[in-house]
């Protein structure tokens, strides 16, 4: 490989590679705001002026190819000079916001105005002043005052979302950005614009003033809008979360995500709507009770003599995680010996696309068949459970975590028809106020548990929430300066804590009271349990799916190329 | 053990004590006829000087309106955790407000931090320094308790700016 010598270090590089990228994959950061590794080179913020031995001028390292044997020198005076000049130029117009500023506390110029530049301003001139509080499209706000034009948006919205809506106008102090006349930033992946825009020129309208960010903590999880599974970032203050942003993966979405992810996939969690706490159908309707109480009437009415064992149905449920369906399953076949086992799918066309989206609008549907959600030989399908309620063949059904009636609205009549009908659920959505018991179902923000993409690559969903049973100092989650210090009498910290549980916690316990003891302690129990018992994940656990998941062998290699 | 006599080289006067009493007594004699620095609190009150750190109040400008734009900084630097901001979005020209503002009496130990770090000059350390509380709700001070004209802040301001 060839090599050239940064700082005195030496650095190999694929040729063809720039200075700044071959020193990215070295660990190394040469500063730059225009320069994104997945979008095109521009070279316009001068941020990465290097010096290279040789050379008559300081070049820019995003558009400098590196040649075997060069020296180049990111520190040296003269690199540094410039540096602290360019920093001075873009500073010059930009306004005095940090306290304004969505921003403030993860912004480029901010971070790179202390490290990077001489900290005093000789500029004593008014500044420019441009449009403020422009809204570029549904969820986007543009400050221009703040803009310091990397053309970062330009080009994420031409060459990523493929659909060019932003241009420059005007020139030199006077440039700022537009959307073409008659368009709007409304493409599906508009918000990453918000997290490549290295200052708080344009804003998320959703997030906008909720919370300071050094205020929030963040965990690693993924999204649960679709198949894809993108990996993300769950920043939450005060037991609520407030945002979604993304993670890089090279194997699932890049550096993005879509807007229906980021807005979509959080809101339930802290709804009015939430199941919180069992519930149980007395006199007509649902009243909260004990979990003991809840556990004993839904192990008592499945036991009940009114139908046998043939007539109990269970539907599992895409939404839901490995853990949970493996454990759905393995409830259905030990206690009531059950064929009768399936889940619906959920597909939207109009959803998928050839950039993220995927038309299977869950994330989990190839995990959740792979372990043993799917019915039996002489068992039925979703289809064959369906009919069956209807024909008054079957006459209880379970469901984990899936709303179907709001997914196929005819079915509200078929439930109806049911003797007894368990539902697990984390809001009381259309299906979870059918139900005779209902049992509070944790969301994928306040559990552990894998999931499998489309792809068939297995990956960790982690906790971000805290619930009555789940502590966030206790179960590792990341934890902020408010969580660290916060006691029970501020009122900053008295965030609302739900009264629900995994589902796979739920049914063993329910198993437990049914006679078949479950010996799960913790999600991992559950999992490795999972690795040994189904051949598509063998030989995996959760060490080795670490924070960006591995490959099972549910799908073939060539497979996922071509998708 | 033996135990060893303590040994003091004291004159008779010295032993007698007498002189003593006198010299403190006069002393005692001057002073009542000095000026006196008591005060009767509650009914007479202390006011103290620019320099003084009482509890820390929101400025309210003459149109109503506080001049704080929510920016958080005071509810990050105070080392006692006392201050929540929620910041909210208004039509005014600074785009930011604290949909509320509320520092906990009972947490904050008034060193000033918050008043030094504010970009706004919009929180300030005023003259108040009775604080009573019968419950922990009743401590936590709201907008409605911190927002204080800025005319009675006018020294404070004054002085913080005479130390820029
Ligand atoms: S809005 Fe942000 S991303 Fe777009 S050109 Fe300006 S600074 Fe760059
Ligand atoms: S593409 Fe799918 S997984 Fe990715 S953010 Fe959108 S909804 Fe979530
Ligand atoms: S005076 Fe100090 S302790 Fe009190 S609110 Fe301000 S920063 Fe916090
Ligand atoms: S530092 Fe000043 S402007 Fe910022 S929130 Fe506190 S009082 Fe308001």
């Amino acid at each position: 490989m060839p090599k050239f010598v940064l700082d005195g270090k030496e650095i190999e590089f694929k040729q063809g590679q720039t200075i700044i990228q071959a020193a990215k994959d070295n660990g190394i950061t040469i500063p730059h705001f225009c320069w994104h590794e997945s979008l095109s080179v521009s070279g316009n913020c001068r941020v990465c002026l290097v010096e290279v031995e040789k050379m008559p001028k300081l070049v820019i390292a995003c558009a400098t190819i590196a040649s075997d044997g060069m020296v180049v020198h990111s520190a040296s005076e003269k690199a540094l000079s410039a540096r602290n000049a360019v920093m001075e130029f873009l500073l010059i117009n930009h306004p005095l916001d940090c306290p304004i500023c969505d921003e403030a506390g993860e912004c480029k110029l901010q971070d790179y105005a202390y490290s990077h530049s001489v900290g005093e301003s000789r500029f004593v001139e008014e500044k420019t002043h441009k449009d403020k509080r422009v809204p570029l499209g549904p969820y986007i706000m543009f400050d221009g005052d703040r803009c310091i034009s990397c053309s970062r948006c330009i080009r994420f919205c031409d060459e990523i979302a493929k659909e060019p809506e932003l241009t420059f106008v005007k020139r030199g102090d006077r440039v700022t950005i537009v959307t073409f006349p008659g368009e709007e930033l409304d493409n599906p992946y508009s918000m990453n614009v918000v997290d490549i825009c290295p200052v708080g020129a344009l804003t998320n309208r959703d997030f906008r003033f909720k919370a300071r960010v050094w205020d929030m903590s963040a965990n690693n999880t993924i999204c649960q809008g679709c198949a894809r599974g993108c990996n993300i970032e769950l920043w939450v203050r005060n037991n609520e979360v407030l945002r979604i942003t993304p993670r890089q993966n090279d194997r699932v979405n890049s550096f993005w995500m879509c807007d229906h992810g980021r807005l979509e996939t959080f809101k339930f969690i802290n709804a009015k709507d939430r199941v919180d706490g069992p519930y149980v159908r007395r006199e007509g309707s649902l009243q909260k009770t004990s979990w003991d109480e809840a556990l004993a009437d839904a192990a008592k009415e499945l036991k009940s003599s009114r139908f046998n064992r043939n007539e109990i149905a269970f539907i599992g449920s895409p939404y839901a995680t490995l853990e949970d369906n493996y454990v759905f399953a393995k409830f259905a076949a030990a206690v009531f010996g059950s064929k009768n086992i399936d889940f619906m799918r959920h597909s939207d066309p109009s959803f998928g696309d050839d950039i993220l989206r995927r038309e299977d609008i869950t994330p989990n549907s190839l995990g959740a068949e792979a372990v043993g959600i799917r019915p039996g030989q002489t068992g039925l399908n979703f289809d064959g459970i369906i009919n069956g309620i209807k024909e008054g063949k079957i006459k209880a059904l379970y469901i984990l975590e899936d709303d179907i009636v709001s997914a196929d609205t005819a079915l509200e009549e078929v439930l109806a028809k049911l003797d007894l009908l368990i539902v697990h659920a984390t809001n009381f959505n259309k299906t979870a106020v059918l139900a005779d018991i209902v049992l509070p179902a944790a969301t994928y923000a306040e559990k552990n548990g894998t999931i499998v993409n489309f792809q068939g690559r297995v990956q960790r969903i982690k906790p971000a929430v805290s619930t009555v049973e789940l502590d966030r100092a206790m179960d590792s989650m990341s934890m902020s300066r408010l969580d660290k210090f916060g006691s029970i009498y501020d009122r900053w910290n008295q965030g609302h804590k739900y009264d629900a549980r995994s589902s796979w916690k739920i049914l063993a316990a329910l198993s437990s009271v049914l006679g078949n003891k479950m010996k799960f302690n913790l999600a991992e129990d559950v999992f490795n349990e999972i690795s040994r018992s189904v051949q598509a994940f063998s030989g995996l656990d959760y060490d080795s799916i670490g924070e960006h998941g591995v490959q099972s062998k549910l799908q073939p290699l060539e497979k996922i190329e071509k998708a | 053990m033996a135990v060893k006599k303590r040994y003091k080289d004291l004159t008779l006067l010295q032993r007698i004590y007498i002189p003593e009493i006198v010299k403190g007594l006069s002393l005692t004699m001057k002073n009542m006829f000095k000026p006196k620095f008591t005060m009767r609190y509650p009914e007479e009150k202390f006011i103290p000087p620019a320099s003084y750190r009482g509890r820390p109040v929101l400025v309210q400008e003459t149109n109503g309106e506080e001049r704080c734009v929510a920016c958080g900084l005071c509810a990050r630097v105070c080392p006692a955790l006392a201050i929540e901001v929620q910041a909210g979005e208004t039509e005014r020209e600074k785009e930011r407000y604290p949909e509320k503002f509320e520092i906990n009496m009972l947490r904050c130990i008034f060193c000033g931090l918050c008043e030094e770090v504010c970009p706004e000059e919009a929180i300030v350390m005023s003259k108040d320094y009775e604080l009573a509380f019968s419950s922990r709700g009743d401590a936590i001070y709201g907008k409605d308790k911190l927002l204080t004209p800025v005319i009675q802040l006018q020294d404070r301001i004054e002085f913080l700016r005479s130390y820029k």
